[in-house]
């Protein structure tokens, strides 16, 4: 009796939640796959065409080489990256533009400014100083990983061949 | 012409990565360390090098190009001192974008406070 009674409840219970489900699912904002794509190809684009203006300018401009315009170009977007994050204003933009800012080197900048603007209140040494790479510590780790492992593989085939 | 071409390799990228982040469960974490290990792998077979070649500027800011150089420095060392060259020469051209970061990243820390 007692069995058939928990049973029952149970039962009541699971379609409880699945009726629960059914109308969450039916209340969650659909997901813009379609529209972020197109938001971060127009963003990552726009990012792409200053990042070439700027390289263009500096070699009119100045008559500076490919290479060394391109560094500034570099440290010219990682300034404003970090400035713009310490402003505040720079996460509303990540949260819109998504993919369009955290693939350039802008989103690099970003996650140590953020994480080291977090974690601030807890010192220099155990604050900032152990957090500001956690999340560009993965990016710097797996790329002197694989660029260690395919530039060895890489001189040992032009070696022997 | 490059300024096209920029504009469309940068977006590409920036949304084949938000295609991926939308349909799986990566993080954008994951996404990043992948396009470095494939930055790497194509610097290994020349083949960013022809990338930035056509591209311009539009390959160089993507973090795709952090791999690139890393391989690519560790190479150009290796050419004079052997082996040891790979682990001698690796942050040769990245240490701007490195420096820069880790510099800029303190002095506006100590500079605002964080707003939330």
């Amino acid at each position: 009796m007692i069995f058939f009674v928990l049973d029952k409840l149970l039962l009541v219970k699971n379609m409880r939640d699945l009726k629960y489900e059914k109308i969450a699912n039916s209340h969650k904002a659909p997901e813009k796959k379609f529209q972020n794509a197109l938001i971060a190809f127009f963003s990552g684009g726009f990012l792409g065409f200053l990042a070439e203006g700027i390289i263009e300018v500096l070699m009119w401009k100045f008559e500076l080489s490919r290479m060394i315009s391109a560094t500034y170009m570099i440290v010219f977007f990682i300034f404003f990256a970090s400035l713009f994050t310490a402003l505040g204003f720079f996460d509303q933009w990540v949260a819109k533009f998504k993919c369009g800012l955290i693939i350039p080197i802008t989103g690099f900048a970003h996650s140590m400014t953020s994480s080291s603007l977090d974690y601030r209140t807890e010192g220099p040494i155990y604050g900032i100083g152990s957090n500001m790479f956690k999340l560009a510590g993965s990016v710097i780790l797996y790329g002197v990983l694989s660029a260690w492992f395919f530039g060895t593989i890489r001189y040992l085939i032009g070696v022997i061949g | 012409m490059l300024l096209l071409n920029s504009f469309l390799f940068c977006g590409a990228i920036c949304m084949i990565s938000q295609i991926i982040l939308d349909h799986t469960k990566l993080t954008p974490g994951h996404i990043t360390s992948l396009l470095v290990v494939l930055g790497a792998f194509l610097d290994s077979f020349d083949i960013y090098d022809k990338i930035i070649e056509i591209v311009g500027g539009g390959a160089q800011l993507p973090i795709t190009s952090f791999g690139h150089s890393l391989v690519h420095a560790a190479l150009k060392k290796a050419e004079t001192n052997g082996l040891m060259g790979i682990f001698m020469g690796m942050f040769d051209l990245t240490a701007t974008g490195i420096t820069t970061a880790i510099v800029f990243s303190f002095l506006f820390t100590m500079l605002f406070r964080p707003k939330d």
